[in-house]
């Protein structure tokens, strides 16, 4: 019987099993950011440790960083203290840091896959839970706490025990107008989100090997809201296409090399999983969460629940989400008005996400009662955007364009919700507060939905839109 | 490193029951308090908003009622700490007094910071749950017991099983959760297991 790539990868950087019973695992790539890293290296310099491999830590800035004034001291006196002390840590140890200065900086799971880093049949950790994005490589990556952090910098290595894996399979193809986030908010939807807890996710079929690289991230990052750590897609000829030419790809005279060691690590056609999901993409609509938490989603279609309808278990936390949404239950999402439209994150701030929006924001304009904002991924994605125009668009129809970074995902700059503002998002969590309000609300959709609902006022299907 | 202060066999406390399913790292800590560079002082952030209006005055939780002021064993139900891998979450709850952690279940992340930080990440059954819960609420004045070599706890003279997982009892046990010693250890085995690897040296080899 057949290995997945996940349990292949695992057993290649196992360096053994500890007294815990855990496994300690190497770790092939360490990103690290400012937010997560400043007590890891607190802790390693109090214990008078090194770091043992600063060639495989990265560092970048992100969370923080204001994504309109960016001079430096910052306005911001506790940002700019994070930001002193990535510079001096990095400094101190050795370890690359693309920060403000360069034109590598943007959100630590952009510029991974951007500059060739993430690369598949690798271990890969970061302090941060959308680590789960560079699984779309084939590589094993994961969110870890900062005690971990402080073990991945003094050994390289971190003590886990080995999850589960099971596979996703989804195949046919997917609709007009429906997107990868739309793929993932029905998995969680459906699989709800604990039900990952204690797994491995491996999306499979023909939906999924007809996505390109970006689309696979925008799954693969989700799958921890779903519960699972990890999320991965075996590598193919359009993850080899997408790594070509990238600064850290393996050199033209190696590529054959690297290749061998790829295809060695793909699942077997014959791989046992511990559990299997099947979905077809032909069924799939464009969703729209309406709760407190990524699995409270609709189609844009469909209704929002009916309490009397619900698992006693799952009455609990839908009532709070009507609390707080301040939505009826069984009323329609389509319709809804919008305050802020945010457009950005690590799930759905690549160039091909701004080119979804963009072709829907031209020649429209963003309606007056909406706040609009356009938070480029990575330095490299704002330039890409701005050699092909889409800044401007984004500008004549009344999005802001702003510079890289979190933004919005999380709110710790200056760009949050206000009050009770109801808030269209691509990114991730629409957790109470998330965006910087206690009382802020979040509906997370795709990209185009964004746009769409910046230039409608409210939530509309994308797919109405005349010429869309 | 001195593992010997390190052992958990045992810990007793007075419990604060913070109920609700799949609650969140932001709910926890809100992203605006992790602007530090030190976990020092987190504690008077835990549940921020949770605890706090707008305009600062209290909301009823039960990290703001006194009958739970001191009390070290937080019990949840499930799902606890999902979403963010911050570790400002156990991070704020610890500093907030809190030194074992007993759920229906928690989030895998949220789990293993807790195991990395010697804090107890213990489950039981919801009905054993809601019953610790209930008597707290009644009672909060009663001490728990908990024992992780045996794996149960003693609530007002009733003794209840919970689980935790083999590898988190053995390193409380031998207090080795702190596990940078521990995979130190393993010295020139981390670099061989590094050479093996086709890409480490960029496929040159
Ligand atoms: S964009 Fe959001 S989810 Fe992604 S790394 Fe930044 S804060 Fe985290």
């Amino acid at each position: 019987m057949g290995k997945n790539l996940f349990n292949k990868v695992w057993d290649l950087h196992k360096v053994g099993t500890l007294d815990s019973g855990l496994d300690q695992l190497f770790i092939g790539l360490h990103l690290i950011h400012e937010v997560t890293s400043p007590q890891a290296f607190a802790m390693i310099n109090e214990r008078g440790l090194h770091v043992m491999y600063p060639e495989r830590t990265f560092a970048t800035v992100d969370h923080i960083v204001p994504t309109e004034n960016q001079t430096r001291p910052f306005t911001d006196t506790l940002a700019e203290k994070m930001m002193e002390a990535l510079e001096l840590n990095t400094t101190e140890h050795g370890i690359p840091l693309y920060d403000l200065k360069s034109e590598n900086q943007g959100i630590v799971h952009i510029i991974g896959p951007e500059l060739g880093l993430t690369q598949p049949g690798m271990t890969i950790a970061c302090g941060d839970s959308h680590t789960s994005t560079h699984g779309a490589f084939g590589s094993i990556a994961f969110g870890v706490g900062t005690s971990q952090i402080r073990d991945i910098l003094a050994t390289q290595t971190m003590a886990i025990s080995r999850p589960k894996v099971r596979l996703i399979k989804i195949s046919g193809s997917m609709p007009q107008g429906v997107y990868a986030k739309d793929v993932i908010l029905r998995v969680i939807k459906d699989l709800g989100v604990k039900g990952g807890i204690g797994y491995a996710y491996e999306f499979g079929g023909t939906a999924i090997t007809k996505l390109s690289m970006e689309e696979r991230m925008t799954i693969c990052n989700m799958s921890i809201e779903g519960g699972a750590r990890v999320g991965y897609i075996n590598p193919d000829e359009t993850t080899y296409e997408y790594m070509k030419g990238r600064p850290f790809s393996p050199k033209e005279d190696n590529y054959k090399k690297a290749e061998d060691y790829w295809n060695s690590i793909k699942s077997d056609s014959d791989a046992i999983y511990d559990d299997v999901y099947s979905l077809n993409a032909e069924d799939l609509q464009p969703m729209v969460t309406w709760g407190i938490n990524p699995g409270q989603s609709v189609e844009i279609g469909e209704n929002m629940p009916l309490l009397r309808d619900l698992e006693q278990d799952d009455r609990e936390t839908v009532e709070q989400a009507y609390n707080h949404m301040g939505f009826k239950e069984g009323s329609p999402i389509k319709g809804q008005e919008i305050n802020v439209a945010f457009i950005g994150s690590c799930t759905n701030g690549r160039i091909s996400d701004l080119r979804v929006a963009a072709e829907i924001a031209k020649g429209r304009k963003v309606d007056s009662h909406v706040r609009a904002l356009v938070v480029p991924g990575s330095k490299h994605v704002a330039k890409q955007a701005e050699d092909e125009g889409l800044d401007k668009i984004f500008i004549e129809a009344g999005f802001q364009w702003r510079n890289a970074g979190c933004s919005m995902c999380l709110a710790m700059n200056s760009d949050k919700l206000k009050g009770r503002e109801l808030s269209a998002s691509s990114s991730n969590r629409n957790f109470i507060g998330r965006q910087g309000s206690p009382t802020g609300r979040t509906l997370l959709m795709s990209p185009a939905m964004v746009a769409a609902a910046a230039v409608s006022g409210k939530v509309v299907d994308a797919r109405d839109l005349e010429g869309v | 490193m001195d593992t010997k202060n390190m052992k958990r066999e045992s810990l007793s406390g007075r419990c604060i029951p913070v109920r609700g399913n799949d609650i969140d790292t932001d709910r926890i800590i809100p992203a605006r308090y992790m602007k530090v560079v030190s976990f020092k002082g987190l504690g008077e952030f835990a549940f921020y908003d949770e605890r706090f209006t707008s305009d600062g005055s209290l909301k009823s939780h039960s990290f703001n009622n006194d009958a739970y002021k001191g009390a070290s064993v937080l019990l949840v139900n499930k799902n606890f700490g999902c979403g963010s891998s911050r570790e400002h979450a156990p991070q704020a709850l610890h500093r907030a007094g809190v030194t074992a952690v007993i759920g229906e279940s928690f989030a895998e992340i949220f789990e293993g910071n807790c195991g990395a930080m010697g804090i107890p990440a213990l489950t039981a059954s919801p009905e054993v749950i809601e019953e610790l819960m209930g008597k707290t609420e009644k009672h909060p004045g009663l001490e728990m017991e908990i024992d992780i070599r045996s794996a149960k706890i003693n609530y007002n003279g009733v003794e209840y099983n919970i689980s935790i997982p083999d590898s988190s009892r053995s390193s409380l046990l031998a207090g080795t959760w702190d596990s940078t010693a521990s995979l130190l250890n393993s010295g020139s085995l981390i670099s061989s297991r590094a050479e093996n690897l086709p890409y480490i040296n960029g496929f040159t080899k």
